[in-house]
């Protein structure tokens, strides 16, 4: 059997593993992307892909404004302005015993010297968001911040991967694997791949594949329910969220609204299914209609789950490998990384390329999670 | 019996449902039946309660009065009958979702049938989406339960015993015909006369369709062979209608309104949520579930009867029915297991009486090739509106499935969930891609089945709270 | 498009198509009645605004997606008509306000 070789072999067609390439590629690097469905199979393509700078943990904000930077020019970058629209993220206190949170957040934030998150009181908020419950009383805004669509976006980092040489290997997941010499041998159903670096970019199996190269990363799974409904009439711009709920409200270009927020269902790694709980997603729908009393008689089309990486800490895994030589990680977005894709991908290309970045990653080390075992 | 929870579930009130539910009674178990509709008799005896009290029941024929006695066995066995009921998701172990009366609620049960039936064949050509282009089936339910018949001289078009039983009804209801454009392929007969000697079990039902054929034949309206393309024109509706004959020769005619008809489909969206395996039926051309001797489906405890489990009629249906309870009445230790093996044989006997004219049916009536090749301009996906030649485009870049396709086009993403586009899109594929049709599967799909409004949803919050 | 063959007599109901008051027999759909009004069409299409009407009568295509009583996008041809019914045609996306 032939053996493909590459300069780098990056395992997960997902958006991050396209980015990655992407960058690599355009570093002169001959890449492979080895995906074992099809590009955006999972989270991908069952992200909201909400642009979401607004209430990140402080240490992804410096990559996470970054990366706004970024997708405010991504048509440049991939080609396609991904259906990206900036009508901002706003997250909303529904009583007073909320602002609070948002008050000490602003202040925070300011302190530390990043200005992209505003305190807005109520009359502003209705004026952002006209079709919002009365009752609210005011809100935390990142204005320059957003949504894309995310078939697009898959579909415009797949393209770009291509245009820049990358080989993309659909229907080949990673069986086995092999050290020659400087090199690792990965073994694809019928397909073998050589290459002196790999990137494990590959979502909730992540884990699984860190264990093949001996890196035991403690890793849970997310399966975030999402609401679609039918289409409607322009009702709001901005993407919404709401203290003390899960709750993520938008309307998409189409029309159709899209609810989100983190409710879980469950998720079969082995079978590669998560499945709907709609007794807990009840709850998402619930808090849809107390923010926007006009969508309780909206027709939901459909209803899914995506499966995807979460860390103890909920920051993703960016990073080489301490311990197998050419391993890079970049997985465990925890429900938060469609935002962070073109700049992962750029620091990925720097830590291969350059043999290091100087964009700041150390809270993203794989080691904090790998202490248990090392320490046994 | 629990108002939440019964012994068996049945989805679905036709001969099936219906069957299954007198059956299980019998045997003691508690049974709830919930159905879209608001009266019992599915598709092929709809609204036969209502009709029973008026002289149109004669003119509808024979197979359909048969329903009469089918709903009134059915209102009398004990069963918690849920009229006007969408399921709009099941969960494992199993509850299930559903809305009735705008209120959404949740039931469990131990077993279910799913006897969902069957929706007929969707059959894509440009136009089909204008006001005035119905299935001939349609035009059937507007006979039986709004007593209403085309305007003026209809055109129909299409194959099977459908149009033929249609036509005659209609014409015994005294509503006219402009012409009927008959799509079976020309050598079809040939190909069909093959299983006659099996057909000829079913002698009775092979003469009561030539008998339609000539009382037809001579009602003087024309009938024009072997169509092999349709489009349908105007502005806003039906105005015209052009046809293609196999011989290629284009007749372009006034029409006010089409009932089209290519056979029909088992439903299997219901099956296909619940994660029951399915497999490709080559002679009915349509996705089946894989079931056993029962009508179990590879999920236990979930069995699918009817023309669900593979297009066979309300007699075959019947059978079907009463197995699956027969089989989940001796799991409860309600039946011994001889006992129900001896009852089962007797219905497996009358099954495959009802099936013995099937193949001969479906070499017939096999759908022609056009069906699954509709014209680059026509809408496959009628919710999204997506081409036909979009999908193709789409196709032919890498080897993408139904489920790519869905998620680049939006093609299946409307309310209908791909009921309408689902076998044209894999047909497509399947073209483009040169695989065979049966290796590219079908949608995932996902839930709702119906589309429940939020607010109906976060009623349930209250209700239940998550554990 | 269609026409009823009997009168419905003593089971006539009232409905309201549009504000416009049509006579209905208890026990049909709201689709079987769409089909008998002179308009054809029954509701336009999100995406490019063409008009359809009631196609499957079964529950499968949702062509016949109307409002009903103040509630929008509802099946007509599962809708039986009731005396005093509002039927309103759907144009183009649903519109709801706050």
């Amino acid at each position: 059997m032939s053996v493909e070789v590459y300069d780098v072999a990056v395992v997960g067609g997902g958006l991050h593993g396209l980015s990655a390439a992407l960058h690599l590629a355009r570093a002169g690097r001959r890449v492979a992307v080895i995906e074992r469905r099809w590009t955006g199979r999972h989270a991908s393509g069952a992200t909201a892909a909400g642009v979401r700078t607004l209430n990140r943990d402080i240490a992804e904000v410096p990559i996470s404004l970054e990366a706004m930077a970024m997708w405010h020019r991504i048509a440049e970058i991939v080609g396609d302005d991904c259906g990206f629209q900036a009508h901002g993220q706003i997250n909303v206190a529904e009583r007073d015993e909320h602002l609070p949170t948002l008050i000490k957040r602003e202040a925070k934030m300011r302190a530390l010297g990043y200005d992209h998150e505003e305190l807005v009181d109520a009359r502003e908020l209705r004026r952002l968001v006209p079709a919002l419950s009365p009752h609210c009383v005011g809100a935390l805004v990142a204005r320059r911040d957003g949504a894309a669509d995310p078939h697009r976006t898959v579909l415009a980092f797949r393209r770009a991967c291509e245009a820049a040489g990358v080989v993309i290997a659909e229907r080949c997941g990673v069986e086995a694997l092999d050290r020659q010499g400087q090199d690792w041998l990965l073994a694809c159903e019928a397909r073998r791949f050589r290459a002196p670096v790999v990137v494990n970019a590959a979502g909730a199996w992540a884990g699984r594949l860190a264990a093949l190269f001996g890196d035991h990363i403690a890793l849970g799974v997310r399966a975030s329910m999402m609401i679609v409904t039918e289409r409607l009439a322009p009702l709001l711009e901005p993407v919404v969220s709401v203290v003390g709920r899960a709750l993520s409200f938008k309307q998409a270009g189409q029309g159709t609204l899209v609810i989100g927020g983190g409710l879980q269902g469950a998720a079969d790694l082995d079978r590669e299914r998560s499945t709907v709980n709609f007794a807990e997603l009840a709850k998402g729908a619930r808090a849809a209609s107390d923010l926007f009393p006009a969508v309780r008689g909206v027709r939901i089309a459909r209803c899914w789950t995506g499966i995807e990486a979460q860390t103890r800490d909920r920051l993703p895994v960016i990073g080489a490998s301490p311990s197998a030589p050419g391993l890079f990680h970049a997985f465990g977005f925890s429900g938060h990384g469609f935002q962070l894709v073109p700049v992962v991908g750029a620091i990925l290309s720097d830590l291969v390329v350059e043999g290091g970045t100087r964009r700041e990653i150390a809270a993203f080390a794989p080691q904090r999670l790998m202490q248990q075992r090392a320490a046994a | 019996m629990s108002a939440q929870h019964t012994d068996l579930l049945i989805v679905g009130a036709g001969p099936a449902g219906m069957a299954a539910a007198v059956t299980a009674r019998r045997h003691g178990l508690t049974v709830r039946v919930l159905d879209d509709q608001p009266a019992p008799g599915g598709q092929i005896w709809r609204a036969v309660e209502a009709v029973a009290t008026t002289p149109r029941l004669t003119r509808l024929g024979e197979a359909y009065r048969a329903g009469v006695e089918r709903a009134a066995a059915f209102r009398a066995c004990g069963a918690l009958y849920e009229a006007q009921s969408q399921l709009w998701q099941m969960e494992p172990g199993f509850r299930a979702f559903l809305t009735r009366q705008g209120k959404a609620s949740s039931v469990t049960a131990g077993a279910v049938i799913l006897a969902t039936g069957a929706q007929e064949r969707p059959v894509p050509f440009p136009g089909w989406t204008l006001p005035g282009v119905l299935t001939v089936g349609a035009a059937q339910i507007l006979l039986k339960t709004a007593d209403s018949v085309p305007d003026r001289p209809v055109w129909i078009a299409g194959c099977g015993p459908l149009p033929l039983l249609y036509m005659t009804q209609l014409l015994a209801a005294g509503g006219k015909i402009a012409g009927f454009l008959d799509t079976t392929p020309r050598g079809r007969l040939g190909a069909a006369l093959r299983h006659l000697p099996q057909a000829m079990g079913r002698a009775g039902d092979l003469f009561k369709g030539l008998s339609w054929s000539l009382a037809l034949r001579w009602a003087g309206f024309p009938i024009v062979r072997h169509v092999a393309e349709l489009r349908a024109e105007g502005a806003g509706r039906l105005e015209q209608l052009v046809y293609r004959t196999q011989d290629g020769r284009e007749t372009r005619v006034p029409a006010e309104v089409l009932l089209v008809h290519e056979g029909v489909v088992p439903s299997i969206h219901a099956p296909l949520a619940l994660g029951c395996h399915v497999r490709w039926d080559a002679r009915q051309h349509c996705q089946v579930p894989v079931l056993d001797g029962w009508g179990e489906t590879s999920q236990a405890n979930v069995f699918v009867a009817g023309d669900g489990a593979g297009i066979g009629g309300a007699e075959a249906a019947e059978p079907r029915g009463r197995l699956a309870a027969l089989r989940i009445a001796a799991r409860l230790g309600r039946l011994r297991e001889d006992v129900a093996e001896a009852a089962a044989g007797t219905e497996r006997a009358a099954l495959s009486r009802a099936l013995a004219l099937r193949p001969f049916l479906d070499a017939l009536y096999a759908p022609r090739p056009e069906v699954f090749a509709p014209a680059d301009e026509t809408l496959v996906c009628r919710c999204e509106e997506v081409t036909a030649g979009e999908l193709r485009a789409r196709a032919a870049q890498g080897r993408p499935g139904p489920n790519q396709l869905k998620a680049f086009t939006r093609a299946g993403m409307g309310p209908c969930q791909g009921r309408q586009c689902g076998y044209t899109m894999a047909h497509i594929v399947a073209a483009v891609q040169q695989r065979p049709v049966g290796d590219v599967g079908f949608y995932r799909i996902r839930p709702p089945l119906k589309p429940v409004t939020l607010g109906e949803l976060a009623s349930l919050e209250a209700q239940e709270p998550a554990a | 498009m269609f026409r009823k063959l009997h009168d419905p007599g003593a089971a006539a109901v009232t409905v309201h198509i549009d504000g416009r008051p049509v006579r209905a027999e208890a026990g049909e759909s709201v689709a079987a009645l769409l089909l008998r009004q002179p308009e054809g069409w029954s509701r336009t299409t999100p995406i490019s605004a063409s008009p359809r009407a009631p196609y499957c009568m079964m529950g499968v295509c949702f062509e016949c997606l109307v409002e009903i009583n103040g509630q929008g996008s509802v099946q007509a041809c599962l809708t039986p008509v009731q005396d005093g019914m509002s039927v309103v045609r759907q144009q183009g996306c649903r519109s709801v306000s706050a």
